[in-house]
């Protein structure tokens, strides 16, 4: 897996990590990880608490110590430089903004301690307040300012640093899901404005749909794809990130690889489904245990149904979320959800028929847990 | 091509420097004056040091006149008596004020003020105050005699036989206020639902206190012993005030035993044969509280 | 059978809910105030309060008499004739051997250590705080372990070994020596304190300085030290009366002309010589006592915070 010989095509990547391992004592908490992040790219880190994603933002910027590997930016071997000469802004979850200092005050903090010109300081903070409409906050303490307020002086704190690479640690976590969805645009439009490089670390799957370029799903410390939205959630490499990804989550089911009719199918619990439309990897082999999973709004209900393959299903429980309505159906022997138009509603106990849309379903090994 | 050339790792004794630097004091102190002072003090009591110290080595020879000295024998009884009774009554007066404290009453503030002053005093000015309120002419016996009873005996500075509790009453009028915070802050951290549950349950208070909130507070009582405890053998201030270990020697303490064959007997190698004696009293109390604490917590 | 029974009590229940409707509440109302356990509670910490209270009262009432009425009188008994005499004499005029400047200058010698000390002890222990929070390396809490067990060790047993530092620096027995003492011995504590209250600010804020670019000192003197001015008050409360309050130390490293002013009061209250005049001794107790009182009263809730957090180890 340790690839790529240096060659050329390093010069587009504005960061690069190479072989990263760190471990506190006998944890380890990043295993030999590799990433290559494109100049102007929006990459997001995406995995539940404690799968590394953080601890690889803290490496890159310098305040963490691996304890193996290489990580350079604009490529230059920063592995050891401090994390002021590696060119970076970071915005942090809490916002971190010094509570004695005003907000111009929080901007100037790092261009003094680097011992700029007031002038200078004075033209970046005019530019960054400009960008981030905060120009009347700036004499106020971060105490006097709302969430949003407060996460917009973060951001300027990294924008008057002028750097290349931005990097995001949970910076909306803090925020109602109002502001949220709201930053979330200022976020990105922020991207299309400077075209910087960003690394944002969320544990949010649809801020990572949202705003990424490329999305890295991490566990346990090892980077499960990278790929960009639109393939992460269609194409899942593997259960986990199948899983991960959408809301409500994949339906799975258990079944193995039978041969009928001349044609591979598959089986579970005495019932079978045709695999016809499922672009694979390898040739389908009868007998292998495996995972099919299906999208809630891949799956298509009586009405919707033309011709294809359909089977029996009763009715569980209904939930009904406005624009759409989730119904939990009971099908060989599995409790499936299926996401319907909000209009239709189904008694529960009712019978109704059910087509899975093969061409947009996954197929994993059972053992593996890989993509077939 | 530069960059594919691995960066060394810098060296790590620079790494962090300022930091290093600034624990410079920290380090010189943890290793230099509390261990290396301490072994320096244990191998020095196996000396005949007299004036100066002097690496003479006799063996065990200052232990065997130590426990063979009348004084000392004295000192450490006294020592264990006051130990035993202060731990036992700052615990269960310290316990019961606070109980009395967390009954949403008035005046919480003032109470506790009052309480809580004498641990702003010095032992000096505690052993003063007492040595004055418990003086057999004017202080507590003089005042019921003067009543009428006139065979009233209670003579703590003077009386040989009781004068270590004199220092007792001064030492808990001076600590139990420290006690009682420490239980009203554990008492405070105990789920206000627990009470509701017994309520509705409806077990008495007094049952509620000892089978519920007691084992509950377990880590408030351990920390609040260790703190007497190891208050407990660092004994001095108060004697030196109160008494100066009279009469004769009757409320010597092992603090003072050091202190004395130390700076004022010339006789080193006693002194610190009795100053390791105390060391290991403290690891008696203090090791298997640790293990409790820490060795118990990595397993758990 | 089940059946009717079941019934019954039903029908019972909802004949005793009809009765209960009616008849109001059950049980007496309690009564808010004045109750035998009110009366008991009260009774008791009141006790509790006038123990505690005594001492201050018998100090204030005796230095405020005069010999002869001490003499006559009892020591609880308020003075017939109020006289300041004994302040004067305690603050001005009692005898240490052969000095009879009174206590002023114990007083001044106490100032003269506290202030430094308590200085440099807070401020060596807090940058030590702030690196073992913020800036660990390998081996600073293995350092830091070793100091807070030797906050158990007694003093006695490693104050010889630092009277030959302290000789071998040329120090002993002067005000540095006392310093270097006071802050030895402040430092397991303070320590503590300080290194828990800055782990206790959110970590970000200190990367975040980091990215500015900001070092060592800088995020301690512009950034930790204006946020954390409330530790440095319960610290100084701390030392102040810890420092104030200390004999042993005043003892065995000072000499008899730089004593502090326990180390003078304990001399004149029991010293042999002389006609014991109580009034003058209580008059000198109360002063010794009054600047760590002061700072008691005065700071409130911070000084229970302090005491609980140097009392809390661990």
């Amino acid at each position: 897996m340790n690839v790529v010989p240096i060659n050329t095509t390093r010069a587009s990547h504005s960061v690069s990590v190479r072989d990263l391992t760190l471990s506190f004592g006998s944890l380890t908490v990043l295993g030999n990880l590799n990433l290559d992040i494109h100049d102007g790219e929006f990459l997001v880190l995406l995995g539940s608490s404690g799968c590394g994603k953080s601890t690889l933002l803290n490496c890159i910027a310098g305040l963490l110590e691996p304890t193996e590997g290489q990580i350079f930016i604009k490529d230059k071997n920063v592995t050891w430089e401090e994390p002021k000469d590696r060119g970076i802004g970071m915005v942090f979850q809490s916002y971190a903004l010094y509570p004695q200092m005003t907000v111009e005050g929080n901007l100037s903090f790092g261009l003094k301690v680097a011992g700029m010109a007031k002038e200078e300081i004075a033209k970046r903070i005019a530019r960054a307040a400009e960008i981030l409409q905060i120009e009347p906050l700036l004499q106020r303490k971060p105490a006097a300012l709302s969430g949003g307020q407060r996460q917009r002086v973060a951001i300027g704190r990294a924008l008057v640093r002028d750097v290349d690479v931005f990097l995001f640690d949970e910076p909306l976590s803090n925020l109602d899901a109002k502001l949220r969805s709201e930053l979330r645009v200022e976020i990105k439009r922020l991207h299309q404005q400077l075209k910087n490089t960003m690394i944002y670390v969320t544990h949010d799957q649809i801020e990572a749909l949202t705003l990424a370029d490329r999305i890295a799903i991490m566990k346990s410390g090892v980077i499960q794809q990278l790929a960009d939205p639109i393939t992460i959630y269609n194409r899942p490499n593997n259960l986990f990130v199948a899983g991960f990804i959408g809301s409500p989550s994949m339906n799975f089911l258990r079944g193995e690889l039978v041969e009928e009719g001349g044609r591979t199918v598959f089986r579970t619990n005495n019932v079978s489904f045709s695999l016809e439309g499922y672009e694979t990897s390898e040739p389908l082999i009868a007998g292998r245990k495996v995972v099919l999973g299906v999208r809630p709004e891949h799956i298509k209900v009586d009405g919707d149904l033309a011709g294809e393959e359909a089977h029996e299903a009763v009715v569980d429980i209904e939930e009904p979320m406005g624009a759409d309505n989730l119904i939990w159906l009971k099908l060989a022997g599995h409790t499936i959800s299926v996401r319907v138009g909000g209009a239709r509603r189904y008694a529960i106990g009712a019978q109704v028929r059910l087509g899975f849309d093969m061409t947009m379903a996954s197929l994993f090994d059972a053992g593996t847990e890989e993509r077939i | 091509m530069a960059q594919s050339t691995p960066s060394a790792r810098p060296n790590q004794l620079f790494r962090n420097l300022n930091s290093k630097i600034a624990s410079i004091p920290m380090i010189f102190v943890a290793l230099v004056i509390f261990l290396g002072g301490s072994i320096w003090t244990i191998v020095y009591s196996f000396t005949n040091s007299r004036l100066l110290p002097r690496a003479n080595f006799v063996g065990f020879d200052q232990y065997e006149r130590l426990w063979a000295s009348s004084r000392w024998i004295i000192s450490i009884q006294n020592l264990a008596i006051y130990g035993i009774l202060s731990l036992i009554f700052s615990l269960v007066v310290g316990f019961v004020l606070a109980a009395l404290m967390d009954q949403k009453i008035r005046f919480e503030n003032v109470f506790r003020t009052i309480f809580l002053y004498p641990f702003a005093l010095s032992f000096i000015v505690t052993g003063l105050v007492w040595q004055w309120i418990l003086n057999p002419d004017f202080g507590i016996q003089g005042i019921v005699r003067s009543l009428g009873w006139e065979t009233f005996e209670f003579n703590p500075i003077y009386d040989a036989d009781i004068v270590i509790y004199g220092i007792l009453i001064a030492g808990l009028w001076q600590g139990t206020g420290l006690v009682m915070c420490l239980m009203l802050a554990g008492l405070r951290g105990i789920d206000e639902d627990i009470w509701k549950a017994a309520r509705v349950d409806g077990i008495p208070m007094w049952r509620t206190y000892i089978f519920i909130v007691i084992p509950m507070m377990r880590p408030v009582f351990i920390t609040t012993l260790v703190i007497i405890g190891a208050g407990i053998v660092k004994l001095y201030d108060l004697v030196v005030a109160q008494t100066s270990g009279g009469p004769g020697n009757a409320s010597e303490v092992p603090a003072k035993y050091v202190y004395d064959y130390m700076f004022q007997a010339q006789n080193l190698g006693q002194g610190f044969a009795a100053s390791t004696m105390m060391l290991v009293t403290v690891a008696i109390i203090i090791i298997p509280w640790a293990y409790l604490e820490f060795g118990g917590r990595k397993r758990g | 059978m089940a059946d009717v029974s079941t019934l019954n009590t039903a029908a019972i229940g909802n004949d005793a809910a009809r009765n209960r409707l009616s008849a109001g509440p059950r049980g007496k109302k309690p009564k808010k105030t004045l109750s035998r356990r009110n009366i008991m509670l009260y009774g008791i910490l009141g006790l509790a309060a006038l123990y505690y209270l005594l001492p201050l009262y018998v100090m204030v009432v005796t230095s405020l008499k005069g010999m002869p009425e001490i003499r006559l009188g009892n020591i609880f008994s308020p003075p017939v004739e109020i006289t300041f005499e004994p302040w004067v004499k305690a603050w001005a005029q009692a005898c240490t051997g052969l000095n009879c400047d009174g206590l002023s200058r114990g007083f001044w010698n106490s100032v003269q250590i506290m202030v430094p000390s308590v200085i440099v002890s807070i401020f060596v222990a807090s940058v030590s705080g702030y690196s073992l929070a913020n800036w660990r390396f390998k081996g600073s809490e293995l350092f830091f372990s070793i100091l807070i067990i030797g906050a158990f060790i007694p003093y006695q047993v490693m104050i010889y070994p630092i009277v030959i530092i302290l000789r071998e620096m040329g120090v002993y027995g002067t005000l540095t020596g006392l310093i270097i003492v006071h802050t030895i011995f402040g430092m397991p504590i303070l320590t503590l304190l300080f290194r828990n209250y800055f782990a206790s600010l959110p970590e970000e804020l200190f990367k975040a300085a980091r990215i500015d670019g900001a070092g060592f000192w800088q995020i301690y003197g512009r950034i930790m030290l204006p946020m954390s001015l409330p530790i440095f008050v319960v610290a100084m409360i701390l030392q102040v009366t810890g420092i104030w309050n200390d004999f042993l130390f005043g003892v065995v490293f000072t000499r008899p002309d730089t004593y502090p002013m326990t180390v003078q009061l304990n001399n004149i209250v029991n010293s042999v010589q002389g006609v014991k005049e109580y009034n003058v001794n209580m008059a000198a107790t109360l002063l010794t006592g009054a600047v760590p009182l002061i700072v008691y009263f005065v700071s409130g809730r911070l000084f229970v915070r302090g005491i609980a957090a140097g009392a809390v180890k661990g």
